[in-house]
């Protein structure tokens, strides 16, 4: 398909209205979130229209960058654990016959209709002691007494990684449903084993869906709040945890939106680090 | 004092009666009465139920007043939401139940109406800690609900109730506590004070703070969950996953009546008696109707319906309520209270909330 350079404005009236949805829903609300960053807080009301640096001066210690480090962190390792998961199910999925693929995606789409509360609570009582999973290990015969498996950082990822995976998937199943069966056919008749062919050949000839499909989960999962509460302890809070506290808690507007700023500055700073570097060995 | 107050009640039941029956000729009236109405904030969930059902319907009915009540999420997203609107002359709320904190912190800005108290006819039988007052002496609000957060215990687990905020520090007790996660909201700074330091009139210096943190860091093995939301550690409380804690006195009394088997306890050095106040927006015109609203609730028949229904502290001296000894037990006890020292939270809250944060996700 040749495409056509917009010669007149005309031609660039489908982009107005997407453009003015972001002006309204982006640009307007993250701008305000800036300047009322640099505003003065007052501790004992609230805050005042004015050019202080303190809220980000507050921000730049040892304590918060181990919070945001362990955010990034943890947001890194979902999008990874998501990928890692989900890119050889959607690829078996595709192998299926159209009944099966619409009944696996259909339960998918209905797990996207639980909200984080349920998600939490479900997983929270689960991997519980009195109610939970390792009651019925016990009952097997693979443990000697039931265990309380939270408040840990698996039951956090855990909960974080079944929250994130039907995005994965719906992300990644159109891109693989179109992979031409050829490039298989090709792999195969030259001798490759199934298993090789998936790794030679499906996953690089599906590169650039994978580092998109990374960046979407960390992105979503970078703004989770509320499972870290509810599974894990306080040292698995994330930023976006203590940025609730600052603004729900104690009306400190101008610090937490300081904190959001950075937060998002810090993400987009490694989205594009990522595709920088994916543009670079596309290139060679 | 009881008589004046019955009088008009029941001039304006006779009224509505007749008006009721006298259908079209009361038209002026009826309008003239929906006329006069009063936007209420009230907590969002068991409380705005519990008002819809039992306070709202019976004021309207007294006063002529309609009541729309609106609820409004806890922590301090309403007093920002209401200081917003009242920079653009709206009140979203015309009274709001207000916590101590956010009452003072809306003084600063003057966001509160100041109050008429000889409008009160039971000002004078208020519990003083249910007066809040601006710097010179004008009233900026009044106790609307007090309620208790105790030491609460599954017993199952604990067959003997603790009778010491002492038990949270107890080794036995490791990983075994479920305790709120903010400093403004667990009070657990005035706890410590309290238990270990000879009262909350310790936490005057900065000294007396960090002594408190230091104390109060050892209680940190101990503790297994760290909640902001009540439904967290009350399905763990009630299961025994999370076998004891600090926990609002009135929503336990509630599990305990549907058979769980959980327990809540006044400790010996008190239970913490926290308090919503009622404060009217300086954006609010309806301030006649607003004393009208204040003034039936802090009769002393509506905090006996208060507590019986709803479960709450009255906000009166117990001289003049109408509570039976076992009614006003289940509400409250005769120990002395832990009172929040809230003035601590305007002052230096980002110092505190700052240590705080630092101690527990450290």
């Amino acid at each position: 398909m040749r495409r056509e350079v917009p010669k007149s404005f005309a031609d660039y009236t489908p982009l107005l209205f997407p453009g003015l949805m972001l002006v309204v829903f982006f640009v307007v609300p993250f701008s305000t979130m800036i300047a009322v960053s640099f505003f003065k807080r007052n501790p004992a009301g609230f805050y005042t229209p004015d050019f202080v640096v303190d809220n980000y001066a507050r921000f730049l210690t040892t304590f918060f960058a181990g919070v945001l480090g362990f955010s990034l962190m943890l947001a890194v390792l979902v999008a990874v654990c998501c990928v890692c998961i989900a890119f050889p199910f959607t690829y078996l999925l595709t192998k299926r016959s159209r009944r099966v693929q619409t009944l696996w995606l259909v339960g998918l789409l209905s797990v996207l209709s639980l909200s984080e509360v349920i998600i939490g609570f479900a997983w929270s009582t689960l991997f519980s002691q009195t109610a939970g999973i390792t009651n019925l290990f016990v009952a097997l015969g693979l443990m000697d007494k039931p265990v309380a498996l939270l408040p840990t950082f698996g039951a956090v990822l855990a909960g974080m990684v079944y929250q994130a995976l039907p995005y994965t998937i719906l992300v990644l199943y159109p891109a693989l449903v179109r992979l031409d069966p050829t490039l298989l056919e090709a792999a195969r008749t030259l001798g490759a084993s199934p298993v090789k062919a998936f790794f030679n050949v499906v996953t690089p000839a599906l590169r650039n869906t994978i580092v998109a499909t990374l960046i979407m989960v960390f992105v979503f999962a970078l703004g989770s709040y509320l499972l870290p509460q509810i599974l894990g302890r306080p040292r698995h809070w994330t930023l976006s945890v203590l940025i609730t506290d600052q603004a729900i808690y104690q009306s400190n507007m101008p610090f937490g939106a300081a904190m959001a700023v950075f937060l998002v500055l810090i993400s987009l700073a490694l989205v594009g680090l990522m595709l920088l570097v994916g543009r670079k060995e596309n290139a060679l | 004092m009881n008589r004046l107050i019955a009088t008009p009640i029941s001039r304006r039941g006779v009224l509505g009666a007749g008006l009721a029956t006298a259908g079209v000729l009361a038209m002026p009236s009826i309008l003239r009465a929906q006329d006069k109405s009063l936007k209420v904030g009230v907590y969002g969930g068991y409380f705005k139920k519990s008002f819809d059902e039992h306070v709202f319907p019976d004021f309207t009915k007294a006063t002529g007043i309609a009541v729309e009540s609106v609820a409004e999420p806890t922590g301090e997203a309403w007093l920002v939401q209401l200081e917003q609107a009242a920079k653009a002359g709206q009140a979203p709320a015309d009274l709001s139940m207000m916590s101590q904190t956010s009452t003072l912190k809306g003084q600063s800005t003057e966001l509160w109406t100041p109050l008429d108290t000889s409008r009160f006819k039971h000002y004078g039988d208020l519990l003083p800690r249910f007066i809040n007052k601006y710097p010179d002496g004008r009233v900026a609000g009044i106790g609307a609900v007090a309620w208790w957060i105790t030491l609460v215990s599954n017993t199952d687990v604990y067959k003997e109730a603790p009778t010491s905020w002492a038990a949270f520090w107890d080794k036995a007790n490791e990983d075994k506590l479920g305790l709120l996660a903010l400093a403004s909201n667990s009070f657990l700074l005035e706890v410590t004070a309290k238990t270990f330091m000879g009262g909350t009139n310790a936490l005057d210096t900065e000294e007396g703070l960090n002594k408190a943190f230091e104390k109060l860091a050892e209680v940190k093995p101990n503790v297994r969950l760290w909640y902001r939301d009540e439904a967290q550690f009350e399905q763990a409380l009630k299961s025994g996953e999370i076998p004891m804690g600090q926990y609002y006195h009135d929503v336990t009394g509630l599990a305990i009546a549907d058979g769980f088997h959980v327990r809540t306890t006044f400790p010996k050095e008190g239970g913490i008696q926290d308090s919503g106040n009622w404060v009217l927006s300086r954006a609010s015109t309806k301030v006649d109707e607003a004393h009208v609203f204040i003034d039936y609730m802090s009769q002393p028949s509506m905090q006996g319906v208060m507590s019986r229904k709803v479960g709450t502290t009255p906000t009166l001296k117990k001289e003049v309520l109408d509570l039976t000894p076992a009614e006003f037990a289940s509400v409250s006890s005769e120990i002395e209270p832990i009172i929040p020292r809230y003035d601590l939270y305007t002052s230096k809250a980002d110092w505190i909330n700052q240590k705080w944060t630092e101690l527990i996700v450290g």
